[in-house]
């Protein structure tokens, strides 16, 4: 018995932070839903579309944070925070995959006339 | 005296080598998530390629995929509350917290399968369009991880149930705690990203 708690004294969540983690994860996974079917409800008009995109990812972001928090406990690691460092990188490599990704493509869309992409289109018509 | 120093460096050696799978297996999750960024970017690249196909707005029903989300929310709060009573020795809690966390798991692989089915059926498979092509594997790869977790799940269950909360069954309830939650993160992107997104385009 006394093995089990030496195992396990630091870098764990209790009852209380688990249940509040849980609420407010619920509590921003409705606000977003309602936000999207508000936007809906309204034919598109209660307001525009990028106010509404950037709202439901600045909401998925913050429950992200939420859950590291209170589910992977983490910013409660001891000294050599090894885990929040492999954490950002993770996210540095994300995002310039992401991003990266979204940017070539688009520049690659910019640079082709529409004339370019339906004989590209056709060319591969051909092929199937 | 000599002994009971002896038992303490031999606990911060335990500790040490948990603390370290511990690392190893959140490192591992980290590389998960890159697999899970580039399906993402390949998504964000082809979510409007429809083919004349079917678009997210006409295929899905938001408030079908907001059950399945807080489905697979709850499961990840009442595993938190497994792995709480694993640090604090109560089997019996454990299994049961386990048992109602591969319940609602389950819930969810069955809802996404039947939303899957009623795709395809629609016409509406993976070779409709580079739209579904990305949604199928996007959404399926999170769907393989759920069920590799909910095998792992009833793995850990009878190996608590048999052998009791050994420091070796509380270290892998612990890792797989971690991939549950890490699943239901995933899972936020893609319910904002694929469908609350799709629905408003």
């Amino acid at each position: 018995m006394s093995e089990h708690a030496e195992v396990s004294t630091q870098d764990k969540g209790s009852f209380g932070l688990y249940s509040l983690g849980f609420f407010l994860s619920v509590v921003l996974t409705l606000a977003a839903y309602f936000l999207v079917q508000g936007y809906l409800r309204s034919g598109g008009t209660a307001f525009t579309r990028d106010f509404l995109i950037g709202a439901i990812v600045g909401l998925a972001v913050l429950q992200f944070f939420v859950q590291i928090f209170f589910f992977l406990h983490l910013g409660r690691e001891t000294k050599p925070r090894w885990k929040l460092l492999v954490l950002f990188f993770m996210i540095l490599v994300i995002l310039i995959l992401v991003l990266g990704s979204l940017w070539i493509m688009s520049n690659l869309n910019y640079r082709m006339t529409p004339q370019q992409i339906n004989q590209y289109m056709q060319n591969q018509d051909g092929g199937i | 005296m000599s002994e009971l120093a002896e038992t303490a460096v031999l606990h911060e050696e335990r500790r040490h080598s948990d603390d370290k799978t511990m690392f190893g297996f959140w490192t591992y999750i980290m590389t998960d998530c890159v697999l899970f960024a580039s399906l993402f970017a390949t998504y964000a690249v082809l979510h409007n390629n429809t083919f004349g196909g079917p678009s997210g707005r006409t295929l899905f029903s938001l408030p079908y995929v907001l059950v399945e989300t807080l489905a697979l929310l709850t499961s990840s709060f009442t595993c938190g509350l497994a792995v709480l009573a694993a640090q604090r020795g109560f089997k019996k809690q454990v299994l049961f917290w386990f048992a109602l966390t591969a319940l609602l798991g389950l819930v969810f692989l069955g809802m996404e399968l039947h939303e899957f089915h009623d795709f395809v059926a629609q016409g509406a498979s993976w070779r409709r369009s580079g739209f579904l092509s990305a949604f199928f594997t996007l959404v399926g790869t999170h769907g393989a991880h759920i069920t590799a977790g909910l095998i792992w799940m009833i793995t850990m269950m009878t190996q608590v149930a048999r052998r009791g909360l050994t420091r070796g069954t509380l270290r892998r309830l612990q890792l797989l705690g971690l991939f549950w939650h890490f699943l239901d993160i995933v899972w936020i992107f893609i319910f904002t990203i694929v469908y609350l997104q799709g629905v408003s385009l």
